[in-house]
């Protein structure tokens, strides 16, 4: 009796753990025409352009090095 | 006792196995695969692929979301103008899950050629497009002649080098 609790419990744990790894795999992948919401500007990184510079500047400002964000040639001085 | 858990275990392997093999297998079409047959509702009334065998068929697949889609259709335009005497028919199948959408993009840039509606994206999924937007350019027998994804300045030359050789092949 209880061996076959202790079974079924390790088959559950078993599907939980296959179910955990597969992920969203399982589910339908979302396809190229389905991503109407992913365009939208607000969900880039660079979705608000003022806030984007405020962090721009005081990225920049830490980095006490102006171009710090990816500007070619900031930081060593010879550009 | 034992083999009868090794049993079970492997069916629940194969099936676990079985139901991760449907996640994610769309096959995109080849070039002279045979161009799957729709029927959409379009501005005036419905559009049916099948209606225009004997004349080339540059078909699109866009949505009012998409940035290229957006440039590529004073360029399908021209097209259709420039060629409409060489019986060549550009069909703009819209995507957008909201037909609202595509009613507002449509009205801001208007398409001056045949455009249909598949909200549900089952066409997309015939033919198995993996990024938007993508054209297929179909020959006069029906068969899929280029296929093409995306739409960039640079590609205006090449996609018209492929009507064009489309146009002046023979039946």
């Amino acid at each position: 009796m209880k061996k076959d609790v202790i079974q079924k419990s390790f088959y559950a744990v078993l599907l939980m753990c296959m179910l955990g790894l597969s992920g969203c795999a399982l589910g339908t992948a979302v396809q190229p025409w389905e991503k109407a919401t992913l365009a939208r500007p607000e969900m880039t990184f660079e979705g608000d352009k003022l806030d984007n510079a405020y962090t721009e500047h005081i990225y920049s400002s830490k980095e006490g090095a102006s171009g710090g964000a990816g500007v070619g040639g900031g930081g060593c001085g010879c550009n | 006792m034992k083999t009868m858990r090794f049993h079970k275990l492997k069916e629940l392997l194969l099936a676990f196995s079985f139901c991760m093999s449907f996640s994610g297998n769309v096959y995109a079409l080849e070039p002279g695969n045979k161009a799957p047959d729709f029927n959409l509702p379009g501005i005036q009334g419905s559009v049916q692929l099948s209606k225009t065998i004997g004349s080339v068929v540059y078909v699109d697949f866009w949505a009012s979301w998409c940035g290229p889609c957006r440039h590529s259709f004073s360029w399908m335009n021209a097209m259709q103008e420039k060629y409409r005497s060489q019986n060549l028919q550009i069909i703009g199948v819209n995507l957008d899950a909201k037909n609202e959408d595509a009613k507002k993009f449509l009205a801001e840039i208007p398409a001056k050629f045949t455009v249909a509606f598949d909200s549900k994206g089952e066409t997309a999924k015939q033919y198995g497009i993996k990024g938007m937007p993508t054209s297929f350019l179909i020959g006069r027998d029906g068969k899929v002649i280029y296929q093409h994804l995306g739409f960039k300045e640079a590609d205006k030359e090449s996609l018209e080098k492929q009507i064009k050789s489309a146009l002046e092949a023979k039946k």
